[in-house]
């Protein structure tokens, strides 16, 4: 038997410059789980988002500059620490991911902590990467699975869930850097003892901004991804947060 | 005097007045202040005592006591770059939190305003 769904869900939606998808995106939200709240983050637009969101009548949080989907991202975790949210969900504005699959990820919240919704978890999978974009992600994969004492297939996926356990990590640590976000968050998580699962999920291409293909940008990606995941292994992270810390005190 | 004892010494004067000078229009902290005048009463003391530098040069074994001045001076200079990088970086992270502070802040604002013409409405409503 499956847990009970959890009481309260925050989707959180970060969007830079997604004016023609947005509005989409939240409709979607909203006929797949009318019961969540939806948090839009504007990460320092310079086109319509937030007049689009606002007119599809989420909450909508302003970030006064681009502070990339890492600031984004804690910010929408710390509205659902601070609110008390029993889950808090990351779907990208650009429409990427299929908020149809939330219910399926949203079941497993009594066995883990996050649960990420994988690409390349099935043979059939039509989402398809090649080259050195693809050693990159095998590579992360593998050494993340080791981490989190699990098997991961896709572990760049923003596209997860996370209770409250993984809500009050993120709330303090979730990087700003490059792959911070997906790859290093989870590397951070596993060490506070987060339990990681994920679903299989089928990704869309993404309408506008195609991932890109070049030869000599993927090898740039893959070159980031290593230095990436050592630093995110490497790094010390009790050491952090001090400041937050003091703004905590200066909150409560 | 000749004229590497002149020009350290004129070198040295000059980074003095500046600091005071940035000092006393509040352009620069202390503990930067601190950290420049060190290497200013260094370049005095190698002026007026070049004699320390040779001294040095020869227990070190190096050959030109100009080499160990280059050296000594690109060790400083990276030093300080280093410590100017991790400062930038810590002003980045806080920045990041007051931003990110400043959006849920904004926020909150919104939702007490729009709650209080929520029940502004409804007291409408009532009477």
């Amino acid at each position: 038997m499956k847990g009970e769904p959890p009481q309260r869900v925050l989707i959180i939606v970060p969007a830079w410059n997604e004016e023609a998808s947005i509005g989409r995106t939240i409709g979607e939200i909203r006929s797949a789980v009318p019961q969540a709240d939806v948090l839009v983050i504007d990460d320092g637009s310079r086109d319509r988002t937030v007049a689009e969101a606002r007119r599809h009548g989420v909450l909508v949080c302003e970030l006064p500059y681009n502070l990339g989907v890492g600031g984004a991202m804690r910010t929408g975790y710390r509205y659902a620490q601070r609110h008390g949210y029993d889950a808090a969900v990351q779907i990208d504005a650009d429409g990427q991911h299929d908020p149809t699959y939330l219910a399926a990820l949203l079941e497993h919240l009594d066995s883990a902590d996050i649960i990420i919704g994988a690409r390349f978890a099935t043979k059939d999978d039509p989402y398809r990467v090649r080259g050195p974009r693809r050693w990159a992600m095998i590579m992360l994969a593998f050494v993340l699975s080791r981490v989190a004492g699990t098997r991961l297939t896709d572990v760049t996926s923003g596209f997860r869930v996370a209770n409250r356990r993984a809500i009050a990590v993120f709330a303090a640590h979730y990087p700003a850097e490059y792959l911070g976000d997906t790859v290093e968050s989870l590397v951070i998580a596993s060490r506070a003892g987060c339990r990681v699962t994920q679903v299989p999920v089928t990704m869309r291409v993404r309408a506008a901004g195609q991932a890109s293909q070049s030869p000599v940008k993927a090898a740039i990606y893959l070159a980031r991804a290593m230095v990436a995941l050592i630093l995110a292994l490497v790094r010390d992270w009790s050491a952090q947060g001090e400041f937050d810390q003091s703004l905590d005190k200066v909150a409560a | 005097m000749n004229g590497t004892t002149v020009l350290g010494l004129v070198t040295a004067g000059g980074i003095l007045i500046l600091l005071f000078e940035m000092m006393r229009r509040r352009r620069l902290r202390e503990k930067y202040a601190v950290l420049w005048a060190t290497v200013a009463f260094a370049v005095v003391l190698l002026a007026v005592f070049p004699v320390i530098l040779t001294e040095a040069t020869d227990l070190l074994g190096l050959q030109l006591p100009s080499n160990l001045l280059f050296f000594g001076a690109s060790v400083v200079i990276l030093a300080m770059t280093l410590q100017h990088s991790s400062e930038l970086g810590r002003l980045e992270e806080r920045t990041r939190t007051l931003a990110e502070e400043l959006a849920l802040l904004r926020l909150e604002l919104q939702q007490e305003s729009q709650s209080v013409t929520d029940s502004d409405a409804d007291a409408d409503a009532d009477a």
